[in-house]
Formats: C-alpha cells, structure tokens, sequence
C-alpha cells in the first residue's frame, strides 16, 4: 500500500451519534448505506428506542447538481467522439484533432460555468448562492487547470509558441481587465480615470502592448508635459520583437532582436528618460522583467502564474518547456513571498509545469469533488499517448480506474445511468463486468425502460443479463395476471421453463372457464411455439378448436389424436382430450377411421391403468365415480364408432 | 441541416410536441411542449422558440429554445398530446391521464382534469388494483382515448369525470401506441407486433380487424396515419423496420423499409406535406423520408454526399390495382420508380431520440441525452 497523501475527512451525518450508538454500514456502488445498530456496550438498548433511519451517503454529490449534469451530458458526446478517432491518424492531423477535442471540453466547462454564475446572481438566498458561487470557482479552477495541461501536454508548444499560448492562458483567466478597459474609455476624460494607470499596468502586465500604447497615447494629448516620455515608451512598446505565428524568423533571430530591445530598455532606465513620472518608469522596469517591480504590482497581478508568465515575457521570452518548473517554483517561492502556503490549485500548476502528469491527476483527484474533471482527462492525456508506462497496483491501468469510478457514480444516478454506459464500453479490462453488474440494479418502471436496458444488453450479446430482465418481466406481468404479456417475454428470453409454466396457466384458465383468453397471441405463436412441450401443445390445442370452430373434422381429429399419440400433451389432460374426442364420435359422418379409433383406444385403456388409485374416501371418490362414467361413455362411443368405420371403410374398399 | 439549436435541459426528454396553430392563420409554430421520465420529478414544460428577428443580449443565442413554464408530472410522461391551444393531455407511467391547462397571461401550467387510475393490473390473489404505465394517448376534440400495459383501451371526455367507454382486456400484450383512424375508429400497435382497429359503435372487446407482420412478431412502438390518405398507415418496430399498410386490403404491410439499427420509438407524415416522413430510433439517430416525385431536384441530392443515401422499398403483396394516380407515393410498389430519399438529420449520433414532431417548417425533437433539438428549415 501507498501511504495516505492526507487525512480522510470526516462526514457527518446529521441525526446520527456515533459516540453513543455502534454504527454500521455496507457499501453499494457508489453509495454507502448507514444505520445505527442496537449494539450497545452496557446492555442498556431498551431503555431508548434505535433510530429509525437507514441512511444512504453518496460520495459524488456533484452528480445531483442541475447544471453539472449538462456537462456530463454534453461532454459525454465529446468523449464517443474522442474514441472514435482513428488510431491511423498520426502526426499534424491527430494532434490537431486532440487538441480539437480539449477544446471542446473546455468550451464545454466554460458554458456551464457561465451559466452556474448566471444562477448564482439570481439566487434568492444568501446560502445557495454562496454554494453556486463556489462550484463556479471550482469550474474555473478546472479550466485553468484543463487549458494548463492542453498547452503543456498536448499541444506540446516548443519555445516560442510556449509563451503565446501561455500569455493566453493568463489573459482568458484574468478578465476583469475587459471590464476596467470599457470604463476608463466610457468615460469623458480617460487618462484622468481614477483607474487609469491601473489599467496600463495590467494591460503591460498582460502583454497587451498595443493596447497600452493607445493608451499612452490618451495620456500624451491630454498633458503635453509627459508627451514626450509616453511616446518613448510607447515607441518601446511598437518595438518589442515577438514571435508572430506567420513570421519565418527563427529562434536565435528573435532572441538577437530581444537582446537589442532589453539593452535599449535598459539605457533609457539608465538616463532616467522617465524620472519625471514615476508610472512610466515602473511599466519600464516592468517591461525590463525587474522582479522587484513586477512584485510591487502584486495586487494587479492576483496570483504566482500570472507572476510567472508576465516574468517569462520581459526577462525569458523563449522559455524551454523543459526549463519551466525552475522559474515556476521560483515564481511561487517569491510571489508568496513566505506568507502563506501554497493551496492545492498552486501544487497541480506546479505539478503541470513539472510535467508530471501523474502528480497532476492524483492531486486533482484529492481537492475536486468529483471524477468528472480527472476521468475526461485522463482519458485524453490517455489518447495523446502520455500515460503508457504507468501502471497501478489494483485495477487496471489508471485511465480505467477514473472512468470506471465516473461510471460508477453516474450509475447511481437515476437517471445518468444511460450515460455510463458508453464510458464502460470503453474501458477494455474491467467495463463489461462494471457494467453487467450496474446494469442488473437498473429499476425497470416500465416496459419501455426495461427495453432500453435491453437494448443494451442485446447490443454487447449480455445474454445472461437479457434472460434475466425478461425474466422479471415475465413474473410481473403472471403477477398482474397479463398472461399474453408474460408469455411474450418468456418467448423473448428463450426461456422454455418459464414458457411452460405460462402455458400451464392458460391451460388451467381453459379447465375453468372453458374458454381461451388472449386468442390474439396463442393464435399467433409461429415458431415460437417450439420453445416447450408445453407451449406447443398449447398452440396445437388452440388449431384443434379453431378446426372444429371451422368445421374441418378429419384435420381437428388427426389433430387430437397425435397430441396424445406423440406424448406432447401434459398427462393431467388426456381426461380432457379424451372427452373432447367424443362429440367427434358422435358425428354422423364417420370422422376417425377405424386404425385411429383403435389408437383411441389404446390411448384411453393407457389412461385409466395408470390412473393413481384414490384411497381415501369423500369428494374425490365422487369425481373418480363421474370420470368413470365419462370413461364407460367413451368406450361405448368407441366401439360404436369402430363399427361404423369398419363398415364404411369395408364398403369403400369393395366398391 | 446547418440550423438546428440544441440545448441541453437537465432531463432526459419522452415527448415533444409543437402546440398547433390556430386553423386558418399564417403563423408558423413557435410554443412546444416537452416531457421528462426517468427522473425523481418529472415535468411537463413548455417552451418559446421566440421571435426570430430578435436579437437576444447574448448575442448568437436568438436561435434558441426558451422555458415558458412547467409543471411538476407524477411518473414518467410516457405520451403527450395537444388536447387544444391551451390543453395538453399527458399520460403518466402512473396510469394516470391528466390534462393540463396553460395560461398564457402569468405563463403558468395548472391540472384541470385528472383521471388517476385510468390504467391498472388486477393481480390474481389481491383484489387491490396496481397501477399500469399508460402508453399511449390520441385526441379528437373532445375525445381523448388512452392505451396501456395492462392492455385496456380507454375512451374518455374531456369533460367526464367517468370514462365513457373501457375495453378490458383488449389486447393480451402490451399496446404501444394509438391513433384515430376515422372518427369513431381507432388504430393500436402492440408489443407482438399486431395493428388492430377498433370501431366504438361496437359492442364487446373485439377489434374489428388485425393486422400483422409475418412470422416473427416484431413488437411495434409507433403508428401514424396519413393525414389525407386514411388508409395508409405507418408503422415502426422495435427491429427499426418502417412498415407501410394499407388497411383496406390485406392484413400484411405493403411494404417494408430497413431503416434504424433498433427501436423506432416515433414516426410521423408531415402533416401538410405527407410525402415527407420523420421516423426517430433508440439508436440516435432523426431520418427525414422524401417520397416526393419530383426526381430532377432529387438527383442534385445525391451528389452532396455526407450521410444521404438511397433505399428502394421491397414491396410485399404486389396486388395493389387501384388507379395509378390514385396512389399514395408511399403505396406504389414499382421499385424503379419509387426511390425515397432518406437524410440524416441530427448532426453527430447521441443517446436515443425518443420524439419528434413536425409542423409546417419546424421539427423538435428529445433526446435521452437531455438535450432538445429545434430546427425552423426544415425544406430549406
């Protein structure tokens, strides 16, 4: 075992004492089940009565929130999609696809973020509004975090590219700067905006030099005194050298550039060309990468990555990816300066900048409160092929083991459950015992819900599964005495025992009413009828009626004879069998020829030797009298109609 | 079809339906209604596809579909009809049947009439009734009949605490959907694959005539008549078979149309362009059928390539000898002649499609994925 990475923390559950009652508990999936027992160590369990309550804790509660479950249904598209790429794509195309598809999750993450805010404002009460607002800053976290990863690991930026995209990075996270911008120029006097030189720190901060510069520019026309200097700086800012993504330049041409521009920088801080205005010369020193400097604007800055990045633009522009977690932990070491410790979001950047997934994905695991964000990640790092060599101890490999946890709390949903189903098919080793275990405890509510989870189970060939589903159907459907109902199922099971026991049903609803129930679908067997004995001697008796019903004697009577010839009908039947032969015999055409008249017979005198003997007296002794005298009229029908067969076939044969 | 909105909606959606628009006026559809199952509450919602020409604050959303009002619904909404402008009549796997009225001036939903036991099992030892899903329900101002598990048809009136008429037992398996044929006749599909008519002016609980597939009595989900021609029923089976009867002649299907890879949980003509179908499946996906004779048009179709494909109709029982031009496109059995166009309609394969419906220019469509989809061109 690895050691624990922290303390377990504690739930409480209201209602219950467990320093005063021994508690206990069984695990479901995804569930736990609590209850107070009677145990008690002084044997004093009668004096107060037990708790009542059995209580269900569910780890993954997130799964319960309105807005989250758009996200799990959105990007459970996203993730089908992200299976299906072909494993031929390779290179450029594929890479281009991943990073498609992080998109798209993150897009997704945002959307559900904006409208969590939006709920969060509008919230009535101060307490869920407080919790809205917290999971937006959890979303906002995980796409910090998710963007993160997509420039480090998937899209793999060299130098160069690294600091764009991470520059990006820093200004989609920080965005109040859009807010400031629209107010300083709303108003009549922008460079007299109490926030104005704010604002041209954060926009020099943020790399946004153009921006700055016509912002200097306000400046300038509004005091003359500094026009000079605001355009120095400004000319500074035009002049910074950048990696634009359609230039040729190469690495070592823009770094020759930069040099040039920071020594230029450098002179002009030298001759105090901006001694006269104290904010042009800290964006000076800013823009020289001056750590003391850039520390000053802390506040403006918010946060160490901010630090970090706006540190790389001014001092290491063509940052190796390689040498990123130098300057990252030294960025957290300085921008926190010793006050306070770092938080779990600072250890999963940093982990990030080290490029130890793994690291990442365990810390994430830890501080968020639920495994969509690792699972969907996981999964994709997974495809990028990242993940390969690690291997854990239980389980399978460790995107297995995520998306069979996510799985596993949609699952536990009510209605998510669909959803996990797709995300077990994706896991190779442990998806489809997961899934033929969940797939059991699915409540069927309705006939219509049951032939989803069917569908399910037919489509991965769950055969056992399939047999049992119907099989409940089945037994609700004798319950609610929908005998046509449950017949189906048991047809759809292939379950030739259950089909029996149906069959005998209908049987004995015949004995008792004499007449058939549900003609529309013991008329309409087809090949189904082979799945029993007894469901094909239900079929067939049913043909014996409708060819008396039409008239057609000779087939009924063949008919009969070979349901009793061929063992196919149930014993406890010939008696009524043999009596429906009667008013055949009575015809007054001869219907039975005389070899199956002698079949007949062999078949009643086969009846009544193995008749049990009734030993005791009473009512049965009085039904043993009445099948008796059915028996003798029988024979004596028998004889009679032999006879007249004799002849006729006699005569025919002479004539 | 590049203009389809989608938006998620925290529930897995049974049902849509575009509330009709008043006989006679150009309005085209803009209020739908929608149902939940599977959930611990479900609603009965409806919803504005709003004014096109107005621009929302947001920006880029003015396509979308927005939440009028809703309604808590007691079990899964297993079937939901327009009742009027203002009524919806919703059937609960409860087997309860209750209409709700909608009142346009505070945009709220409100119960005014409920029957709750219209569907129930009779066990064999309780004399106590359990509750049935009730499956289907069909409205013809002001009838409502109802179908469900337990196998009862229900006539009810919208103004009738009592039914006025209940067939027990009318079907030994489960009924899946009904339609009216002509007033007083209706049409159910059942789980054994069999399409009877009923006729109300007769006594007893026998269907006037049965149809069915042949052999291996696929159980049939949905069925809709063809809004001109009354004969011509289509039907979709849990194989995804689209299934086309005539049902003046035979007791089989005229023809028979692969179509979706499971079940067919809705199909509908287009109701003022019937040579136009709608069919939605289990397996995601939402099929336009174009049986419409104009070829030339067609022809262009076909070399846009993506997901179009062409399916000949193999015909069944070749004895149709009504006059040609008296067929319905969906009827005639010629197979070089009668090409349907067939186009895919949702953008990327999701979880099950449970409902469309289709008025004038405008499809909805629900989706298990919880998502609602909406398109306003649909010829374009």
């Amino acid at each position: 075992m690895e050691e624990l990475d922290g303390e377990p923390t504690v739930t409480l559950i209201p209602g219950v004492n467990s320093k005063k009652k021994q508690m206990c508990f069984d695990w479901g999936p995804g569930e736990m089940l609590v209850c107070e027992t009677s145990f008690n160590k002084k044997e004093k369990s009668e004096t107060e009565p037990g708790c009542p309550f059995i209580y269900i804790i569910r780890k993954d509660i997130d799964v319960y929130s309105q807005i989250l479950r758009k996200l799990f249904n959105e990007s459970h598209g996203i993730f089908v999609g992200l299976q299906r790429i072909e494993e031929e794509l390779t290179g450029k195309s594929r890479k281009a696809q991943l990073v498609r598809v992080s998109k798209n999750y993150r897009s997704v993450i945002r959307a559900c973020m904006e409208e969590m805010h939006q709920v969060a404002i509008a919230a009535k009460d101060p307490v869920s509004g407080r919790q809205f607002s917290s999971q937006v800053s959890i979303l906002s976290a995980m796409e910090l975090i998710w963007n993160l990863c997509e420039i480090l690991f998937i899209e793999v930026a060299p130098a160069g590219p690294l600091l764009l995209h991470l520059l990006d990075w820093v200004r989609l996270h920080v965005c109040e700067v859009d807010s400031l911008l629209a107010d300083v120029l709303g108003s009549e006097n922008p460079s007299k905006h109490e926030s104005f030189w704010k604002l041209v720190t954060i926009l020099v901060l943020q790399g946004r030099l153009d921006e700055a510069r016509q912002m200097l520019s306000k400046e300038a026309d509004a005091s003359p005194s500094s026009a000079g200097m605001c355009r120095i700086l400004g000319d500074l800012m035009r002049t910074m050298p950048v990696l634009s993504p359609g230039n040729t330049q190469t690495l070592t041409e823009l770094e020759l550039k930069w040099q040039h521009w920071h020594e230029e920088c450098e002179r002009h801080l030298q001759d105090s060309t901006f001694a006269a205005s104290p904010h042009l010369e800290s964006l000076c020193k800013i823009m020289l990468g001056d750590e003391a400097a850039l520390l000053e604007q802390k506040e403006l800055l918010n946060n160490w990555y901010h630090f970090l990045v706006t540190r790389l633009l001014y001092s290491h522009p063509t940052v190796k990816p390689i040498d990123l977690h130098l300057y990252a932990q030294s960025s957290l070491d300085l921008f926190l300066g010793g006050e306070s410790s770092p938080e779990p979001l600072d250890n999963i950047l940093l982990a990030a900048f080290e490029f130890d997934i793994h690291q990442v994905i365990k810390e994430c695991s830890i501080a968020l409160s639920n495994w969509w964000f690792v699972a969907h990640l996981t999964d994709l790092l997974d495809h990028c092929k990242l993940l390969q060599s690690h291997n854990l101890y239980f389980g399978s490999n460790m995107r297995e083991f995520l998306l069979l946890e996510y799985a596993s709390g949609l699952f536990a949903h009510h209605s998510l459950w669909q959803l996990g189903v797709d995300y077990f098919d994706y896991c190779p080793e442990l998806g489809r015992v997961s899934l033929e275990l969940h797939i059991e405890r699915i409540p069927l509510s309705t006939e219509q819900k049951a032939l989803k989870v069917l569908r399910i189970c037919e489509q991965r060939q769950m055969t056992e599964q399939v047999r049992s589903i119907c099989k409940i159907l089945a037994m609700k459907a004798v319950r609610n005495n929908r005998l046509g109902s449950a017949l189906s199922w048991s047809i759809r099971a292939k379950d030739a025992a259950f089909a029996t026991l149906v069959s005998d049903r209908f049987l004995k609803d015949y004995c008792e009413r004499g007449s058939f129930s549900d003609l529309d679908l013991i008329d309409n067997l087809g090949p189904a009828m082979m799945l029993s004995d007894r469901l094909t001697f239900l079929g067939k008796y049913r043909e014996f009626h409708r060819f008396y019903g039409e008239k057609r004697l000779t087939d009924a009577a063949s008919l009969l004879l070979s349901l009793m010839t061929s063992q196919i009908a149930p014993r406890s039947f010939w008696v009524i069998l043999l009596i429906d032969a009667l008013p055949l015999l009575e015809e007054k055409e001869v219907v039975f020829s005389a070899e199956q008249t002698y079949e007949l017979m062999r078949c009643l005198e086969d009846f009544a030797s193995r008749r049990p003997v009734w030993r005791e007296p009473g009512v049965q002794r009085l039904q043993e009298d009445v099948e008796n005298t059915k028996l003798e009229m029988l024979r004596l029908a028998l004889a009679r109609n032999l006879g007249r067969a004799i002849i006729k076939e006699g005569s025919l044969e002479g004539s | 079809m590049e203009d389809i909105y989608a938006k998620f909606v925290s529930q897995k959606i049974s049902k849509t339906r575009w509330r009709p628009v008043p006989p006679g006026s150009l309005q085209t559809a803009d209020t739908f209604a929608a149902g939940s199952w599977d959930n611990e509450e479900n609603y009965v919602s409806l919803w504005s596809i709003g004014d096109f020409g107005n621009l929302d604050s947001d920006g880029g959303f003015e396509g979308d579909h927005q939440l009028l009002c809703d309604i808590r619904h007691h079990g899964d909404v297993m079937d939901l009809q327009f009742f009027d402008q203002e009524r919806i009549v919703a059937a609960s796997s409860t087997g309860c049947v209750t209409v709700f009225l909608h009142h346009p001036n505070n945009q709220t939903l409100s119960v005014s009439q409920q029957w709750t036991t219209a569907h129930y099992h009779t066990g064999p030892g309780s004399p106590s009734c359990s509750s049935a899903p009730c499956t289907g329900v069909v409205c013809s101002n002001p009838e409502i009949v109802t179908v469900g598990e337990d196998g009862r048809i229900n006539l009810f009136r919208v103004d009738h605490k009592e039914a006025v008429r209940t067939i027990d037992n009318a079907d030994s398996s489960t009924l899946h959907a009904v339609t009216f044929l002509r007033t007083p006749e209706i049409l159910t599909v059942n789980s054994i694959g069999q399409l009877k008519i009923w006729d109300f002016r007769k006594q007893g609980n026998e269907p006037s005539q049965i149809l069915s597939l042949t052999g291996d009595r696929v159980p049939l989900h949905c069925v809709d008549r063809h809004p001109n021609q009354q004969h011509v029923v289509a039907t979709g089976g849990q194989d995804g078979m689209l299934s086309i009867w005539d049902v003046r002649q035979g007791t089989m299907p005229v023809s028979l149309l692969k179509a979706h890879e499971a079940e067919m949980w809705e199909v509908h003509f287009h109701p003022s362009n019937p040579d136009h179908l709608f069919t939605c499946s289990e397996d995601g996906s939402l099929w336009h059928w174009d049986a419409s004779t104009d070829v030339p048009e067609k022809s262009s179709l076909f070399n846009q390539g993506g997901r179009n494909s062409t399916f000949l109709s193999h015909s069944i029982s070749n004895q149709a000898n009504v006059h040609q031009s008296l067929i319905s496109s969906w009827l005639s059995t010629d197979p070089a002649k009668d090409r349907i166009e067939i186009t895919s309609l949702l953008p990327s394969r999701t979880l099950s499609v449970n409902s469309l419906d289709v008025l004038g220019p405008c499809l909805v469509c629900g989706t298990d994925s919880e998502a609602i989809y909406v398109t306003r061109q649909l010829f374009s």
